[in-house]
């Protein structure tokens, strides 16, 4: 396998908690990762630092390295905005700008990026709707609000403005806790058709969405990195006691 | 997150495979037993332990499906329903093979024997033991002893070939012997295939305790 990112030695802390401990992973590119465990293991801290995310936090820090592309993220000459761009990120809530169009919400990246061709913000707009599979409910109703939209919708409409940047590599945290069954099955389906030409990385609480959808998964407890394997190994056969007992819910 | 009425449902599923292996065992030995004692009336009971035997097969895939309909099992609780539901089948076949040499006791019993039953009795025992070693190492997951039960199968096949020997000669020297023969020859038969679904009993252990498929015979 090939690895988009590779990890090594990642540690984290909130001012002087540490939240992550020697954490080495390989992120398989154009595969999605799966990162599973109980609420406050580490997880989302953990894809907060691929994207150099967590270090927004006030008194956050990391360290280790994190390569993308074999380039270590954490350098001192990288740019965290362009590492935002080329890593984007789906959060659990959907969160579209509220006073923004549905056109607007796409581009909003790109507008802030400066571009201005309306002829290009068009064809963006319609390619990551497209991408997002959104485009067919949304054609006709380019210019109304963003947050018109059903839940379902609004989280395609936030993947479509994560895709409109051109990304290598999207995270998803805990992307569908907020939706229902029907549409966590179309982000489900989104998922796997994105991999073919992004890396995905997914944090999920849920063990059967991380089954499903996942070709890794990674089992975090108390900041630690437990196992990491194919996701039908880890789910027939653990190798790990904890894992076993986490994905069975005898955990505790 | 216990889960508690889901572990108590995989603890009544486990109770109810290793009672289904029970009453088999038990009914494999009463209809050899009947055969040996020209017994047609618990020959009788053998055949009606079968609507029990098909009852508790049912249960147990009622039973498998809702747990995996409605809980998502994973890891070993899966692979515990996987056995379970496979087991249920090769319990509940054995249940129909026991059947069937208790029907060959109803149409001999009043039919003088054409030789004393030394070896089938024996086969019987053996599976008897086996079955019963099979579901201890269920119950324990205990796979060496898994193993070590699949390996005996071998006996039971040396036992068969050795009767299927003898009785062919019985129909070479007396004709009139051949349909008496030819009933025994099918019984020592159901046995030998009774040891096989054992030997699958025992592969399915394996696989709940350690997720590898072997074939042990």
């Amino acid at each position: 396998m090939q690895n988009k990112i590779t990890i090594k030695n990642l540690n984290a802390w909130f001012g002087a908690k540490q939240v992550l401990h020697d954490i080495d992973i390989g992120i398989e590119k154009n595969g999605i990762t799966a990162i599973i465990g109980p609420s406050g293991c580490g997880k989302s801290t953990f894809i907060r630092c691929l994207n150099r995310m967590h270090e927004v936090v006030p008194y956050a820090k990391a360290s280790g390295k994190v390569l993308v592309d074999d380039r270590d993220i954490y350098d001192s000459d990288i740019d965290p905005v362009e590492i935002r761009r080329r890593i984007g990120m789906v959060f659990q809530k959907p969160n579209p700008f509220p006073t923004m169009s549905i056109r607007d919400n796409v581009v909003a990246g790109l507008k802030l990026g400066g571009l201005k061709d309306k002829k290009i913000l068009d064809t963006m707009t319609e390619e990551s709707l497209k991408k997002a599979a959104l485009w067919d409910e949304v054609k006709n109703d380019l210019n109304k609000s963003g947050v018109s939209l059903s839940g379902g919708q609004q989280q395609r409409l936030c993947i479509a403005r994560a895709l409109a940047v051109e990304p290598e590599v999207i995270l998803f945290d805990e992307p569908c806790s907020a939706l229902d069954p029907i549409s966590t099955s179309k982000i489900e389906d989104l998922m796997l058709e994105l991999k073919e030409k992004y890396t995905i990385v997914i944090v999920t609480h849920n063990m059967q969405q991380a089954a499903r959808v996942s070709d890794h998964t990674a089992f975090f407890l108390y900041g630690k990195l437990i196992e990491f394997g194919e996701t039908d190994q880890i789910f027939k056969k653990p190798k790990e006691k904890s894992t076993e007992d986490y994905i069975i819910g005898r955990f505790g | 997150m216990v889960r508690e009425a889901y572990h108590k449902d995989l603890h009544k599923l486990r109770e109810e495979i290793l009672n289904m292996g029970s009453i088999v065992g038990k009914t494999i030995g009463d209809a050899v037993l009947s055969l040996k004692n020209r017994d047609a009336q618990m020959a009788q009971k053998v055949i009606d332990m079968d609507k029990e035997i098909d009852a508790l097969d049912h249960s147990i895939e009622e039973n498998c499906m809702r747990l995996l309909a409605l809980q998502q099992p994973m890891a070993r609780d899966l692979r515990l329903i996987i056995s379970v539901l496979k087991m249920s089948i090769d319990l509940e076949r054995m249940g129909d093979l026991a059947l069937e040499i208790a029907v060959i006791t109803k149409m001999t019993a009043s039919v003088p024997p054409i030789k004393p039953l030394i070896d089938i009795p024996r086969m019987s025992e053996i599976c008897q033991d086996m079955l019963k070693n099979t579901m201890i190492a269920f119950e324990n997951k205990d796979v060496e002893l898994a193993k070590a039960v699949g390996k005996r199968d071998d006996e039971i096949d040396m036992l068969f070939d050795q009767v299927r020997r003898e009785l062919i000669s019985y129909m070479i020297e007396d004709p009139k012997k051949i349909t008496g023969a030819q009933h025994l020859t099918f019984v020592a038969r159901y046995l030998e295939r009774i040891g096989d679904h054992i030997t699958n009993l025992c592969e399915n252990v394996v696989f709940m305790v350690t997720g590898e498929r072997l074939e042990l015979n």
